[in-house]
């Protein structure tokens, strides 16, 4: 869903820009906590994923397509500041390089795929590895409902925007209800490629995928006692 | 899940996780991409559905030679798509993984050194 220049007027554009801007400050210091010697090779793969896999759009039905956001894969992969800041780095690479999003809709593009869906997503994920029993066999699932989950609220927020600063006449609430059915559908598309790469990362290191690591660590310390 | 044993069996290195993902990304980006679907995509059919669709600009950026994703001066559609992503690739790579790098902590932590502990001694 990248918006390009034009859709939102001059406020409300400078205004996302504003939060994103914001956002990505607060990541550059949180981002520290996450990164490490080990995690920081993680978040260059996973910024270049994002980007590969943007290209693939696939089909959702009525001649329309979706691809992935891939700010909740983020999230889960290597922790939701580092996450934001791959899926930024992402957007401006498209924006300046490959014309994909505007330039005066980059703050828009980072507030919708990369701040909400990567919050989003973390915080679905996190809620789910809560009431979930704590197996690392969880942690793919819930990665993939989080991922569903982000692509319609970030479809929401967009519609927001509209609402408030859109350029065009247009009812909002129409674009509300059209904006959250097709990316109910896209989500799904979201939902099946997050949950494939996280369960494949978990499946051979689960100690690198950052939302695993609750469990992982446990286990360690499991195993520590009985070898004792 | 199996039960928990003192040898684990051999893990993937991080280096092999890597190298393996990247490998993974550039072929999504240079030879999958061509045969992704170009039907326009959620918010862009809305946009055309609804009718707001004509409020877009055109990108400042739009005569960048990889704009849209493809390659300024090659012919050869499946070529021209693939640079363009393969490129874009490694920049996002670059740019990313360097920033990674450059914000990462230095100071050893708990897993560093259990990580270290495991290593045999070097002379």
């Amino acid at each position: 869903m990248h918006v390009p220049d034009g859709f939102l007027d001059a406020p409300t554009s400078v205004a996302t820009g504003v939060v994103a801007a914001a956002a990505v400050g607060v990541a550059l210091r949180k981002a520290r906590t996450e990164l490490d010697d080990r995690t920081a090779p993680m978040a260059g793969l996973v910024a270049a994923f994002v980007f590969a896999a943007q290209m693939i759009n696939f089909p959702v039905g009525a001649g329309t397509s979706g691809h992935l956001m891939g700010g909740a894969l983020a999230a889960v992969l290597v922790g939701p500041w580092t996450g934001l800041l791959c899926v930024s780095v992402v957007l401006v690479v498209q924006a300046l390089f490959m014309a994909d999003g505007g330039i005066t809709a980059l703050g828009t593009n980072v507030v919708l795929i990369g701040v909400v869906t990567a919050l989003v997503g973390y915080v679905v994920f996190r809620a789910l590895q809560a009431v979930l029993p704590r197996r690392v066999a969880t942690v793919a699932p819930s990665a993939a409902v989080a991922a569903f989950v982000s692509v319609p609220v970030a479809a929401a927020v967009f519609s927001l925007l509209f609402a408030i600063g859109g350029t065009a006449p247009v009812d909002a609430g129409r674009v509300l209800t059209a904006m959250l059915g097709w990316h109910v559908l896209i989500g799904i598309g979201e939902a099946v490629v997050t949950g494939l790469v996280v369960g494949a990362v978990v499946a051979v290191r689960p100690d690198l995928v950052r939302g695993a690591r609750p469990l992982v660590e446990a286990r360690e310390l499991e195993i520590r006692t009985v070898a004792a | 899940m199996s039960a928990p044993t003192t040898t684990p069996r051999r893990r993937v290195s991080t280096r092999a996780l890597v190298v393996v993902g990247l490998v993974v990304a550039l072929l999504v980006a240079g030879v999958a991409s061509y045969y992704a679907s170009s039907h326009p995509d959620g918010l862009e059919h809305v946009a055309g559905e609804t009718g707001f669709l004509d409020s877009a600009e055109d990108s400042p950026t739009a005569d960048s030679p990889f704009a849209d994703y493809t390659t300024e001066g090659v012919e050869d559609e499946r070529l021209s798509v693939g640079i363009a992503g393969v490129l874009g690739t490694l920049v996002v790579l670059v740019l990313a993984g360097g920033l990674a790098l450059a914000l990462r902590r230095r100071t050893p932590t708990p897993d560093d050194d259990t990580a270290r502990a495991r290593e045999p001694e070097r002379a």
